[in-house]
This record gives C-alpha cells, sequence and structure tokens, in this order.
C-alpha cells in the first residue's frame, strides 16, 4: 500500500517535515507544496535530509509554490521533480491513499 | 487660526518601534498583516526598525512570482518603506545561512546581524510587535 505523503509547512518552523521522512517507508512518495517547499531547495540545514530520503522514495514539489516565494526551480535538489496542479492530482490518483502532514 | 492638528510644532514622544517578522509569506497571513501595520503606524512618526528573523527573511527573497498560486506578491512594498522612512531593516545572520541564502537574495538593503546583536536590538526597543 504505496502511500501518498503530502507537507505543506516550512521544515524551519514546525516538524512536520522531519517526522513524515522519518515515517516514510520505501516505495512511499513525498511532495512538498505551500510552505513546505522551502525543505525542497539546495544548500538550507535541510538539504542532507531531503537527499538521504531519495533513496527508495520519491520526492515532488510543487512548481507554483516555488515561483511565488522567489525560489528557482533550478535551485532544487537534484532528483526531487518539480510537478503542476495537475501533477499534484495525478499523483493522488496514483498512490494508494494520501496522508496530510500539516 | 491654525487647529491644534495642524500645528507643526505639536510633537509627541518618539518611542522605539521593532517588528519582528518570523513567518515566511504566503502560507500564513502574518507577514502581509505586519507589513499592513508597519505601513499604517509609519504616518505616527516613530523610531521605526524591522527585523527578519527565522522564517521571517523569506518574506523579502528577490524574485517572488504569484500569477501560479493566484495571490498577490506583496514583496515589491518592502521596497517602498523607504518613502515612509522606514529604513532600518535588520536580517539575522543564522537565518540566512540555514536557509542557503545571501544579501544577494534580498529585494532591499538590509543590515545582516548576529542572534547575539539581534537580541541586543531586541533589548534597545520600547515597543516590540511580533509577527
Amino acid at each position: 500500500m504505496a502511500q501518498l505523503h503530502t507537507v505543506n509547512k516550512s521544515p524551519f518552523e514546525r516538524n512536520a517535515f522531519v517526522s513524515c521522512l522519518e515515517h516514510a517507508k520505501e516505495g512511499s512518495g513525498i511532495l512538498l507544496f505551500e510552505d513546505g517547499v522551502y525543505a525542497a531547495m539546495n544548500g538550507t540545514a535541510v538539504a542532507d535530509k531531503v537527499k538521504a530520503a531519495l533513496s527508495g522514495r520519491s520526492l515532488y514539489v510543487l512548481g507554483p509554490d516555488v515561483k511565488a516565494r522567489g525560489l528557482s526551480e533550478d535551485n532544487v535538489i537534484d532528483g526531487v521533480k518539480v510537478v503542476d496542479y495537475e501533477g499534484f492530482v495525478d499523483l493522488v490518483t496514483e498512490y494508494d491513499k494520501v496522508q496530510s502532514w500539516l | 487660526m491654525a487647529e491644534p492638528w495642524e500645528d507643526d510644532e505639536v510633537e509627541g514622544p518618539v518611542f522605539k518601534f521593532l517588528y519582528v517578522n518570523r513567518k515566511a509569506p504566503y502560507g500564513t497571513i502574518y507577514a502581509l498583516e505586519s507589513l499592513e501595520v508597519v505601513l499604517i503606524a509609519a504616518a505616527f512618526e516613530q523610531d521605526v526598525s524591522l527585523a527578519f528573523v527565522d522564517d521571517g527573511v523569506y518574506q523579502i527573497k528577490k524574485g517572488q512570482d504569484t500569477a501560479g498560486i493566484g495571490m498577490k506578491n506583496f514583496s515589491p512594498t518592502y521596497r517602498a518603506l523607504e518613502g515612509y522612512d522606514v529604513e532600518k531593516l535588520y536580517v539575522e545572520k543564522e537565518a540566512l545561512e540555514e536557509r542557503g541564502l545571501t544579501t544577494d537574495d534580498l529585494i532591499v538593503p538590509v543590515e545582516v546581524v548576529s542572534r547575539a546583536e539581534m537580541a541586543d536590538l531586541m533589548d534597545e526597543q520600547d515597543v516590540i510587535l511580533s509577527f
């Protein structure tokens, strides 16, 4: 039962992202959106955790939220896939269930 | 004869106000509300400083483009603060570093201070408003 986890909180303000990583099993997907997108960027204090999570899991980040915050899709960590709103819907249908980390 | 409220000689006390911004824009309403209050308070000619700490530094990140999320991009307003004599903007060095940012990433000129210096700045104030 592959799950899609969604995280919409900044990794620097709450532990939702780190807690999600620690509970996300291999084969699961993690979608970062709203303030969650800050976790997807290179050079931050949580970048190493993201890179470690990429082994065995798929990470996604919502492009419109990246752009809104003045971040560049070019600066997203390698291996994290940028999706649009349609891609968000596709992910929800591809995985068996969705768990929101608020 | 001029009414009292038209008299330039009438001056109240000037207090040191610090607005502490600790939230990223768009995810919550705090950043926009802080900016609104700063602009209103600017009319009262007080000694105003703005501090950007923790995720607050993301408020002044360059290149914000909100067309895709259907929200108003209010980041250009930070550049207008100078016109309201709000010119003292402080950013915490540690907050920038944790987020992989430098002053080149910011839309306004700021003074970068250490966490210890930020603590001193907070200590010097008469009034602190936190967002």
